[in-house]
Parts: C-alpha cells; structure tokens; sequence
C-alpha cells in the first residue's frame, strides 16, 4: 500500500514535468571527452548476467541503471543521460577481458562503473588504467584497489574486506570470548583479505580451522566436515552467496550447528532465502527464511529493514518505478546497485559541466560527501578507498536487524576501531545529489 | 588383458601384404615437382616464404587500419591460429585425435608468466621457452598416447584436459589458483610511445601464426608429413611398408603440443593474465571445432576456423543485443548460433569450410594434403 502510494507521489512528480536539473537547457555543453556528447554520457561495466556468482549479482546493474534511468527523467547530470552498457562476463576473467576491451576499444566508453568481481576485475584493471580510463566503484571489496600510485585511475566503493574482517572480528572477540572459531572463505584475495582483517582482531588461540573454497567447486562437503571435526563454535564465512547456501546445506546434512557469522557480500537475506529454497528444492513458503535465521553479518548501507530511513524509501520508490516488472523483491542487490549508482551521478556533477576522464578522477580525489552509507568514504589522493565503516546485525524473518552502532576503522593491523555516532545524512528530497 | 593391437608384423597374409604395398603406393605418392611460375620452378620453402611475406605485408597494412579493437580481435584470432594449426595437422595428417590440447596451451600460457614474473625474461625467449614446455609434456604424452587407439586416445587427452588445469588450485602460491596470474607486457619502447597495444599485439601474434604456418607447410610437405599420411590411411600397411609407427605419432603428438604451447602464449600474452578458466575444458572442445570447421588437415582451414572462432560469437551477442534482447538472454545465442553453425558446415561440406571452398571452385590441385579430403568428401 505504502509502495502503490511512493509510486503515484513519484508518477505525478513525473508528469508535472518539473525537472531540477535543468534538462532542455543543452548549451554549452561540448564533447569533452571519449565516451561523452552534448546529451550523453555513456559508461560500461562487466556483471555476471550468468553463471555462479549471478545468483544476487545480476540485480546490481540493472538496479544502477534503473537509479540513472530516474536521473535521466529528471534532468540527468547538467542535461546529458547515462546510457550504461553492462555486458555479461559471468564471473570468468577470461571473458571480462574481452568485454572491457569491446567497451573501451569499440564501444568508447568515458568509464568502466562498477565492474563486479575480485578475480574477474584484477584480470583487466591494468588495461583499463593503461587506457587511461577512469575506473571507479568496483563491486569488490579488495584491497587491490586501493593502490594510487600503481592504480591511480581505479577506486574501491563498499567497505574493503580487510576493513569488514576486522569490525567482524572485533564484534566476534568481543561477543564470543572463548569459543572455537573456524573460517571458511573464497580462496582468492576476497576471502584472503577478508581473513588478514579476522585475524587482526581475533585471538590467535582460538582459531581451531581455515577452510577455503573455490568458486568453481561446487563441492564443499569436505571442507564443511574439516569445520565440524575441528569442534568450530563460530563459523565466519567469507563467500558469495551461492557458497553461503551451500555452506547451511551442507553444514544442516552433517548436523553441525555452530554460530554463522557472514561477511556482508554473502549474506543478503532476501537471496540467501531465495537460493536455499532453490539449491534444497523446498517449496514450503518461508523454508529460505528458516535457515537464514540467526546470521550475524555486517552492512555498510541502511538494512531494507528500516522503512523510515529516507534512503530506503527512495530507492524503494524508485525500484516500483522501474523495477518491479523485472527483479521480484525490493532486496540487498538492488539497493547496493542504486547506491553505487547515486555516488557515480555525486562524482559526475563534482567533475563539472564539461569533464574529462581527468576531472572525474580528480574529482573523487578531492573525496565525497557520504551519501548513502552509514559511514564517510575514505577518498583522497593517496586513498582509493571507498566506504570505511558498518554496523553488524542479527538476520531475523529474513531482515537485517542492527545490534549495534556503526563502526568505522582504517586498513592497518593496529588502527583502532571506533564507533562513529554522527547521523546518516538524510537523502535529497528530489533523490539527485545536488552539483 | 587383450590389449594388443593387430600385429603389422612378418607373418600377415601374403594377400594381406600385397594390399598393404598397394595402399602406402596410393596414399604416399612421391613428393610433387616444385611449381612451376612461368618456366622457372619454385621451391617449396621459397613459395611458403613468399606468402607469408605477403601476408605479412597485407597485415601490417590492415592492422593501422581497422581500429584498436579489430587489432585485438586479429590477435586473439593469431593466437587460436596457432594451436588450430598444430591440432588440425595431428588429427588431419597423422590421424590420432586429441580432445585436450587446452592442457598444452596451459602449460605454455603458464610457464610464459612464471618466465615473466620470477625471471623477467624478453618476450622471444618466453616464447620458446614456453613452447619447448609445452613439447615436453606433448613428448610424455605422446609415447603413452602412441600406445591407444581411437575413442581410448581421446578418453586420455579429454582427461588431460580436464586434470591439467586443476593444479593451479592444488599449487596456488606457485600458480594462483583460481584468480590466476597476471601478467602484463607492455608495448616494446622502439615503437614510439603512441603505438597501440592491441595493434602491438597483433603484430607478434600474427608474426608468430606466420612462423608457425611456414613450419608446418613445410613439414606436412616433407617425407614427415607423408609419413604421417601413410599411417593415418593404413598403420598396418605404413608399418609394413618400413615406417615406425609409435615414432612417428609420438612426433606427431609433439609437434601438436608445441603448436598448443605457442598459441597458449600469445592467448596469455593477448589477454594479460593465466587463469584456470582461461584453459579449461571448453578451450579444448574449441580448438577441436575449429580444426573441424575449417578442414581437418587444412592449415588454411585452420585459419577459417579460428577467425569463426573469435567473430561469430561477439557478432551475435551485440547483434542480439542490439535487437532488444536483454544482456543475460543474448550471451546465450552464441552458444546456440555455435552448434547450428557446426551442424550446417557439417551437412553441407563435411569436409569442412576448406574442403568445401575447394569443391566449390573446383580447384583440382591433386596435392597430397588435399588428396585424401576430397576422396572423402566426395564419397
């Protein structure tokens, strides 16, 4: 009711054709750069559309094309419309290296936005910044991005898995005092890093198992039983959400029942619960729901559980605008995508009327305004990472419920975590951020 | 245990034996006169040389002008070239088939970036230190293989292509597992710094396809290459006729891997990084479809097949695309224009798109290497 209601609001702010943006009000724009005319902007990214990691993933882009389509029907970034290419490399680097030639190459882009994966991106992100093209808001959480001097035209944006380790591990040694722990994570620099997080802050001597995984082997039975016969209380898990399901299935067959605690990437409730039922065949109405109950995991936006917070409301509004028809459940996936999206059209209007490739990189330098996430983003010029905080959760009837404040920490082995109190900033009446 | 293959020894039938002589005669004709230009004859190697010039004079031309992503196209389609070739000439020519030289391009893609990441070595010396890899595991290979036949030959090289990649997940400090190894070599300095990369590498790529094509004209010309023939149309008789079997496919075998091993590299080199999914085991069904595609034993159609290889499955996907079919619908329409491809190139020219293309224009050049096809596409 709430959601047929946002939609009429939204369709009527549509028809009375006020445009804040200034859209019609083409003069003075020029063809600054590759990939930009005086009405468009168009920008490319590799998703997995397909295959394992698509499960979840392949919401992302649609969802941040469906923020820029609203932006686009409200005057766009200074009147120029996004036009965002998103082609399918499903999850392989093999096929990521050829989708972002084709997008630099042949398509032209200005920017690749947004490109998913940690294996998948590490395989182009030379040649992109070999391009010259700018390379902001990868979907991964690796600390690879963060690397100016090597890297200078590539920028992180969700919280950096080392960063998450660590506020994971804080919250585990806090909360768990004593307990055995056991790890299970993707056997690429997602999982490592988010273990060299871990294991800054959890005491050596309770760690009893790391077990690891790799993407393309579905079978993890032996790994899940190297958990149980190693007595693991606590279970972090470091995995795409494929890898999650598969870890409760398979941990529910063996009778093994520790304390799950889940990285933020593989712990979206709404996919978790929709995969479980599918990976179990078990059509019984709340069966994914059943399973997921009782996950601890961390999230750097709003959880979709607060319907008050401006930002959810907005992007849920949005999502029955342009989505509904397409993507079943307004969940994680989609609010991520349209996040990421916001921040790309914050960086567009900072670079200015008539950016080059140039002024957008040294625009994200100069460092953005917090916008969507719970916590301030690191940029700078000598740090290309993204979103520095997050509060952990318990899952509860497939919702993300926060047990706690939000916490914000750096990258390093002794730097401190502390809890940032300052509110979120409330979202912009007219859901564009202001140039 | 009966195992043993027919024994092409001392002992066979004299009526056996005769038709062994009659079919090495037929299927192993003594090498052709040189062709003739005007009244002078031209020697083989001179005329192979030639062309190759001359592509590599159209292919220089062409690569400054078709644009950035056509030149990394072309280098991709070098780099299948490559491996094609080797695979159309062991299938073509000796007649043992393999479905796992996926495994040997590993081997050279692999030992290219550990030349380059631990020893910094110069893109040549990788090359043929990754090829001389690749022919090594190709020669171990190869005297195990030389003792199967048919569907068992295939079992094992399908199997090698499937275990092969699996070691860089079981040695992941040294090869990177899954994520792979990343490996970037940048334009050479003596081409001036506004030299693209991707016309960079299809220079080399294309430079090392040529090489690689003149060799191997060369060698199915020579008394190799009839040798090769002479077992694939009758082992008993080539045996008989005096010629060592087990060596000669063995040979075979390392020439093939090593052809795999050099396309193996220029993928590698092409692409900028080693993954286990950059050689898994749909690489080697590809390669096997090229070689098919194009005409068994054809290295023209080797060619051919690879450059269907790369063009048809991205042409369709932003055709599809580009026709208001969603990303995740339109990247499966390669997979299927692939199979109806394979099955109309099939019906209508069994021997493949060289095989075909010579029916067509009826070029009757009765050479040894195109003999045998015709025989068999008519037929």
């Amino acid at each position: 009711m709430a959601a047929l209601a946002t939609l009429g609001l939204l369709a009527a702010a549509c028809s009375s054709g006020g445009s804040p943006g200034g859209a019609g009000n083409n003069s003075g724009l020029t063809a600054s750069d590759t990939g930009i005319t005086p009405t468009t902007i168009t920008i490319g990214s590799h998703q997995p559309l397909t295959g394992i990691a698509a499960p979840g993933y392949s919401e992302i882009a649609p969802a941040a094309n469906a923020y820029f389509s609203y932006v686009n029907a409200h005057g766009g970034i200074f009147g120029r419309k996004i036009d965002y290419k998103y082609l399918n490399d499903q999850y392989n680097p093999t096929m990521t290296a050829t989708v972002v030639h084709q997008l630099i190459l042949q398509d032209k882009v200005f920017a690749i936005f947004n490109g998913l994966g940690t294996p998948t991106h590490l395989a182009v992100a030379q040649f992109i910044n070999s391009e010259h093209v700018p390379d902001v808001f990868v979907a991964s959480g690796c600390e690879c991005w963060n690397a100016p001097s090597t890297l200078p035209d590539t920028f992180g944006w969700q919280l950096d898995y080392v960063r998450e380790g660590k506020i994971l591990g804080k919250y585990i040694a806090q909360h768990f005092k004593g307990k055995k722990i056991g790890f299970f994570y993707q056997n690429d620099e997602f999982g490592q890093d988010g273990v060299k997080g871990l294991s800054y802050e959890i005491p050596k001597s309770q760690i009893v198992a790391k077990q690891s995984y790799d993407p393309t082997n579905i079978k993890i039975g032996p790994q899940v039983a190297a958990l149980k016969a190693a007595g693991a209380q606590v279970v972090v898990s470091f995995t795409v959400p494929a890898f999650t399901a598969l870890l409760k299935l398979n941990m529910l067959g063996l009778k093994f029942a520790p304390q799950l605690v889940v990285s933020d990437v593989g712990s979206d409730p709404i996919t978790l619960a929709g995969l479980l039922a599918s990976f179990a065949k078990n059509k019984t109405a709340g069966f994914g729901n059943s399973l997921t109950q009782g996950i601890i995991t961390d999230n750097y936006l709003p959880s979709l559980g607060q319907t008050s917070n401006s930002w959810i409301s907005l992007f849920q509004s949005i999502y029955q605008q342009y989505l509904a028809k397409t993507i079943p459940a307004f969940d994680g996936n989609v609010l991520y995508g349209m996040s990421v999206g916001y921040t790309f059209v914050q960086a567009m209007f900072k670079a200015g009327k008539n950016p080059t490739r140039a002024d957008l990189i040294g625009a994200i330098n100069k460092g953005l305004a917090q916008g969507v996430a719970v916590a301030p983003f690191a940029y700078s010029g000598g740090d290309h990472n993204g979103i520095t905080g997050a509060y952990i959760g318990t899952i509860k009837n497939g919702v993300l419920v926060p047990n706690t404040g939000v916490y914000v920490t750096d990258d390093s082995a002794a730097g401190a975590i502390t809890t940032d109190s300052t509110p979120q900033p409330a979202a912009p009446a007219n859901g564009i951020p202001s140039p | 245990m009966s195992t043993s293959p027919p024994g092409p020894y001392p002992g066979s039938s004299p009526d056996e034996q005769s038709r062994a002589a009659a079919l090495v005669k037929e299927s192993a004709p003594p090498a052709p006169p040189a062709r003739k230009l005007g009244p002078f004859p031209v020697p083989t190697l001179a005329r192979h040389l030639g062309i190759a010039v001359l592509a590599a004079v159209v292919l220089a031309v062409a690569s400054a002008m078709i644009g950035d992503y056509r030149d990394y196209e072309l280098a991709e389609i070098a780099a299948f070239v490559v491996a094609v070739a080797g695979l159309t000439v062991l299938i073509g020519l000796s007649g043992q088939i393999s479905i796992g030289n996926g495994a040997f391009m590993a081997v050279g893609g692999y030992t290219a970036a550990l030349a380059f990441l631990h020893l910094q070595w110069p893109l040549a010396a990788i090359l043929l230190a990754a090829t001389a890899a690749a022919a090594l595991a190709g020669a171990i290979f190869g005297v195990a293989a030389a003792r199967l036949r048919g569907p068992y030959l295939a079992g094992a090289t399908l199997m090698l292509a499937v275990a092969l990649p699996a070691l860089s997940t079981q040695f992941q400090s040294v090869l990177g597992g899954d994520q792979g190894l990343g490996f970037y070599i940048n334009v050479p300095g003596f081409l001036g710094a506004s030299f693209s990369l991707s016309r960079w590498q299809a220079w080399f790529n294309c430079a090392v396809a040529l090489l690689v094509l003149v060799l191997l004209a060369n060698l199915t010309r020579s008394r190799v290459g009839r040798n090769w023939r002479a077992l694939r149309d009758d082992e008993v008789a080539a045996a008989l006729a005096g010629l060592n079997v087990a060596r000669l496919q063995t040979v075979a075998f390392i020439v093939s891997a090593s052809c795999a091993g050099a396309g193996g590299v220029l993928l590698a080199v092409w692409i900028g990084t080693v993954s286990t999914s950059l050689f898994a085991l749909g690489l080697s069904i590809q390669l096997l479809t090229a070689a098919v595609l194009g005409g068994l034993g054809s290295l023209v159609g080797a060619i051919w097949g690879s450059a269907i290889l790369v063009i048809v499955p991205t042409f369709l996907a932003n055709f599809a695309t580009s026709h208001g079919m969603t990303q995740a619908k339109s990247s499966s329409v390669p997979i299927l224009a692939y199979g109806v491809v394979l099955i109309v190139v099939m019906v209508a020219f069994p021997g493949g798109i060289q095989g075909g293309l010579i029916r067509f224009f009826n070029l009757r050049r009765r050479r040894p290497a195109d003999y045998h096809q015709e025989e068999r596409g008519t037929t």
